[in-house]
């Protein structure tokens, strides 16, 4: 639903906006997260995913999340399987194009225990930017026609006051927490991401608060010799967390490629099991380890070693 | 030119990417599309841009490392620029975006697609992973292609769902529902090319592939198709364009046949 202005402006008000150290410990920072917050989260489909926090949101059993995201990949099923979220807002569902259609998305959707509120790619972009904007919609030519418009929540026509042409208006999204992973942020939350900037400006400035994981923590002399390079001002942000290979097994741009590898094994057991095999992954990867170092571990040393080396690659071309 | 064989994904991929023009912009998506756009670069389209939903602007992309997602870095490789899923997505709005590559599980006589849902969409027999960037795309960009495998569970009377617009339900029927540009320009199968009927928006054959009889398409497609009394045969793939496709995909990753 598209929240009222005041709402909107009464939450920043309350923010502590001032120049000061967030930096925190995973466990903290995914302890800002309610029950039935509504989480969007970074990146988009095996690209930039915060898996790290994505991974302790399971582990900390939140339940009844809205969970939203430019495009969902295997980050999806986990939250589906271990019962943290009943209702995704999504433009695409499935690990990727190869893997075939997720089971475990079908699974919930079809036997009507999960939501899948489905919008176009781009009108999803909007919904983010009119929330990041302050607005309660924007006028868009897309959606029109289709049966996403009869199904999408709050989507609206009308005629152009200046021009007498069709527009859909795509209502604003205005998340509660936004996890986004980075390459680098300073202890204050001044986020320099690189690479393909995704959503993840605009759901910054979208959500009431901001969690961001960084692959590392950098000072703020650092960040102020390239400002240009910053996305995501200071004090948007509530929690900094430094957690190198924060994204596996998705990738993170310029620092490492998907562990292929393990997403294969992963749809291999998702695919022929369904969500009693996730729930295995589960038992293996989220819920045994004790930290996300101990995860990494599981993953393999060599695999972690190649992934990066063919990550870094961007770099020497 | 050649007998030399090829396969009716790889046919579908050649025909795809001579219906590219020189000096235009394309939005690729993942696959077969991303194969034809770089065919069509490398044989009469060297200007031709391509563009990724990721947020790609003409990338470099290599032979034999396709990559299976257009929204990771293997997609950013030496582009001209990178910017939010959003804004490339809105410059199709503006109408600098000449063709839109799209496919799906089902297409009607009208070139409306679905990726959403098979059967009834409150108690659908499967779910679909849904839109992605398809909706927008054939929202917005000038014309659009549409490559698919051509079996009559594909080609229907009447879409499930209407993820993706084409003609709607024919005739004006776009324009008034408030899209003023663009629609379906091109459907390429394994068995033949067609577009759409100037008035009353439905397909018709434009031509049929080597070998391809008419009775091959109606036995193939589940509504009645327009049929024009001339039907010219398209010229086969040149073992020039196999050869650039197999160096493309050299595992036949994308360009193996998924239909009967």
């Amino acid at each position: 639903m598209v929240r009222p202005y005041k709402d909107l402006r009464e939450f920043i008000d309350r923010k502590d906006r001032g120049l000061r150290e967030k930096v925190m410990s995973l466990e903290e920072a995914v302890g800002i997260i309610k029950d039935g917050d509504h989480v969007v989260s970074g990146g988009c489909h095996y690209s930039m995913t915060p898996m790290a926090a994505v991974w302790e949101i399971i582990r900390q059993k939140k339940k009844d999340l809205i969970y939203s995201r430019s495009i969902t990949s295997t980050d999806g099923d986990l939250l589906l399987v271990s019962g943290a979220t009943k209702h995704v807002i999504t433009s695409w569902f499935s690990p990727g194009v190869t893997w075939g259609v997720s089971r475990v998305m079908r699974y919930f959707m079809q036997q009507g225990l999960a939501t899948y509120e489905e919008w176009s790619h781009m009108s999803l972009g909007l919904r983010y930017r009119a929330g990041s904007m302050g607005i309660p919609f924007i006028p868009a030519r897309v959606m029109m026609g289709s049966d996403l418009f009869l199904r999408a929540p709050d989507i609206k026509e009308i005629v152009c006051p200046y021009t007498g042409e069709k527009l859909a208006l795509i209502p604003a999204l205005n998340p509660d927490v936004a996890i986004i992973h980075t390459q680098r942020c300073d202890p204050y939350g001044n986020v320099q991401k690189a690479g393909l900037p995704f959503m993840d400006q605009d759901i910054a400035m979208a959500a009431d608060r901001v969690i961001i994981t960084t692959e590392k923590i950098v000072s703020n002399d650092q960040v102020r010799r390239m400002p240009d390079r910053t996305s995501i001002p200071f004090f948007c942000v509530d929690a900094v967390v430094e957690v190198p290979y924060g994204c596996f097994p998705h990738e993170c741009y310029g620092e490492y490629e998907p562990l292929f590898s393990h997403i294969d094994d992963y749809v291999k057991v998702m695919m022929g099991q369904g969500p009693e095999g996730v729930k295995e992954y589960l038992h293996k990867y989220v819920y045994g380890p004790n930290t996300w170092n101990d995860y990494l571990e599981l993953l393999g040393s060599k695999n972690i070693v190649q992934a990066t080396v063919l990550g870094r690659a961007v770099y020497n071309d | 030119m050649t007998d030399e064989a090829y396969n009716t994904a790889e046919l579908v991929t050649v025909m795809s990417s001579r219906a590219l023009e020189d000096g235009k912009i394309v939005f690729g998506g993942a696959g077969m599309p991303l194969i034809s756009c770089i065919l069509a670069q490398r044989t009469h389209a060297p200007r031709l841009t391509i563009l990724f939903e990721g947020g790609v602007i003409g990338p470099h992309i290599v032979p034999g490392k396709l990559p299976p997602s257009t929204n990771e870095q293997r997609c950013a490789r030496r582009a001209n620029m990178l910017l939010p899923i959003t804004d490339i997505l809105l410059l199709q709005q503006r109408g600098y975006v000449d063709y839109g590559f799209l496919g799906g599980a089902q297409i009607d006589q009208y070139g409306n697609l679905n990726s959403s849902f098979i059967g009834d969409p409150e108690k659908p027999k499967v779910r679909l992973p849904g839109t992605g960037g398809a909706n927008d795309i054939a929202s917005l960009a000038s014309k659009i292609l549409v490559a698919m495998h051509h079996e009559k569970k594909r080609f229907v009377e009447k879409v499930d769902f209407i993820t993706t617009p084409g003609y709607l339900q024919g005739g004006n029927s776009r324009e008034k529902a408030g899209m003023l540009v663009g629609g379906v320009y091109q459907v390429i199968t394994h068995l033949g090319l067609f577009d759409f009927e100037e008035k009353t928006k439905r397909m018709r054959v434009a031509a049929l592939h080597p070998g391809v009889r008419i009775e091959d398409v109606k036995e193939r497609t589940g509504f009645e198709l327009v049929i024009p009394d001339n039907l010219p045969t398209t010229t086969p793939p040149s073992p020039e364009e196999l050869h650039i496709l197999r160096e493309l995909d050299p595992e036949k990753r994308y360009t193996t046949p998924k239909g009967d």
